[in-house]
């Protein structure tokens, strides 16, 4: 019993993070029909600027960890709005070019990443009690689990409130459906594009940073490993649906553990291609298709 | 008379086909103006392009004075010209409210005329409007067109696909909508454009073949069939 709460409890943690990268890359495609591939970059990109301020912070892991995670978070938004405006916006109305540059700035902003502060691993700052445990149900569960997993649900809170309650959020939900008939009503809707670009910038950042907290250090592959399963999340969940990304990455990360445990190690990643293959058979469209809330 | 929307040799090209060859018409400020013409000839594409949904190729847009030929949509739009588009294009996620909300520009919006006009979007504020019957759909996306005090409107089949009882209440909502602002109006039913139209403008492959006053038209049967393909008096 305590390993499947484990199981459980970790599988929750990965689907958090999950859902932190895929919520961002639903909103870009389902909005803007950009597949951004630089997605990645941004997590890396957060997660080292997390480090770096937290070293030029100083004083304690959790210092460390609030300066450079807020510093972190912000350089994210910063960068993917740079993104949007300079390479992003010329582009739109021609997908393929739009992929082929979101590709070339993954590898370019990985390179550059892994020039600045070379190819090995960093220490994260993690404070103490977020590795100390807590016993549930016989299980001896890390803490950093539950901020994981409470930073997905007060992000999935705040979206779903901003999606539905503000005039952005109106804007967003209903260019996701028909991004012309938005404009022809006279709204601006490239402002949204850059706001969600943005957001969808810090999301992932964060999630840069709570992987650093989850795996104790940061890595130039962070950005990309993560990215393969959060587009996996966002293709089962729908395009363009927050609340069908959010299943989407609790079912992706239990099963992996699940399998991973259960079956044997190394399967939980083929458990989850079945998932998608099995779910692209059934519903196509994914769990919640082009309804952004 | 003033000029609401002139347009001057109008060309786009949608893929490999030149949709709009030249198409050159004004709309008289006040009243209906009629773009008719039969399935295919380009009226859609013309309001589309009047809104830069489509890119131009040539010519130019005037509404209300000013050039628009180079302005993304929505700033034609925030120039004052509201859009009625053919498939209704409501939000179908959203509420009959929030459709309304989006569509508001400034804080005059004309809720009461959009009420007095369509009661039951009233009473379904709180329903998606993905849930609404196509007649209710279509009064949503007049609405959307109303709710903002635009100066010109434009109006793509708004009867399509309608019983005929909704017909005559589409055609009532643009007859007083016609009592405030400019409207040029794509309609296939020419018992509507009887009822409403004051001007008529009618397209055949891409270009403009006949102007003039709505009635002179329809009171010449030979010449409505030469010209749309169907006996005048409507259908």
């Amino acid at each position: 019993m305590s390993t499947f709460v484990l199981l459980t409890i970790t599988g929750l943690g990965l689907g958090a993070m999950y859902f932190l990268v895929a919520s961002g890359l639903s909103l870009i495609y389902g909005l803007m029909g950009v597949l951004n591939f630089a997605h990645g970059a941004f997590i890396t990109v957060g997660a080292y600027l997390a480090w770096w301020f937290g070293e030029q912070a100083g004083g304690g892991a959790g210092t460390r960890l609030l300066v450079g995670g807020a510093l972190g978070i912000a350089g994210g938004a910063l960068v993917a709005a740079l993104v949007e405006l300079c390479l992003i916006r010329p582009l739109y109305g021609r997908p393929v070019e739009q992929v082929l540059v979101t590709v070339g700035l993954a590898l370019a902003l990985g390179a550059l990443v892994q020039g600045i502060w070379g190819a090995d691993a960093k220490p994260f700052p993690v404070p103490s009690w977020m590795i100390d445990t807590t016993t549930i149900l016989g299980a001896n569960v890390p803490n950093d689990r539950f901020v994981e997993i409470g930073a997905a649900a007060v992000v999935l809170l705040g979206l779903t409130a901003f999606l539905r309650y503000t005039r952005f959020g109106l804007v967003i939900r209903a260019g996701v459906e028909n991004r012309a008939m938005v404009s022809a009503l006279g709204i601006d809707v490239r402002l949204a594009f850059t706001i969600v670009f943005a957001l969808g910038g810090a999301l992932a950042a964060l999630a840069g940073v709570l992987s650093g907290v989850y795996f104790s250090v940061v890595d130039p592959g962070r950005g990309t490993s993560l990215l393969i399963f959060a587009f996996i999340v966002v293709v089962i969940g729908g395009f363009g649906s927050i609340g069908g990304s959010a299943i989407a990455a609790v079912a992706v990360g239990l099963i992996q553990q699940y399998a991973n445990y259960y079956a044997s190690s190394g399967t939980g990643d083929l458990a989850v291609v079945l998932l998608l293959a099995l779910v692209l058979l059934v519903r196509p469209t994914g769990l919640a298709p082009k309804v952004a809330h | 008379m003033s000029t609401a929307l002139s347009v001057s040799d109008l060309h786009v090209h949608l893929g490999e086909s030149h949709v709009l060859q030249g198409v050159s018409f004004d709309v008289p400020a006040g009243g209906v103006t009629a773009l008719l013409g039969r399935n295919g000839v380009g009226k859609t594409t013309t309001i589309r392009a009047v809104l830069g949904l489509v890119p131009r190729s040539r010519g130019s847009v005037t509404v209300l004075g000013d050039d628009v030929t180079r302005l993304s949509t929505h700033a034609v739009v925030r120039r004052g010209v509201g859009y009625v588009p053919e498939d209704r294009d409501v939000f179908s996620g959203l509420t009959v409210e929030e459709n309304l909300r989006l569509a508001e520009r400034n804080g005059h919006a004309r809720y009461e005329l959009v009420y007095e006009l369509f009661p039951e979007l009233r009473e379904r504020a709180g329903q998606r409007a993905g849930t609404l019957s196509g007649g209710q759909q279509q009064m949503v996306a007049i609405a959307r067109a109303l709710l903002n005090e635009n100066r010109l409107l434009l109006v793509d089949e708004p009867t399509k696909g309608l019983a005929p009882a909704l017909v005559t209440d589409v055609a009532a909502a643009l007859e007083r909508a016609a009592e405030l602002t400019t409207i040029l109006l794509v309609e296939q039913n020419l018992r509507v454009v009887q009822r409403v139209a004051r001007d008529v403008v009618v397209l055949d492959a891409g270009r403009v073949v006949h102007t003039g006053p709505a009635q002179e038209l329809l009171a010449d049967p030979e010449h409505v069939r030469r010209l749309l393909g169907v006996h005048g008096g409507g259908h």
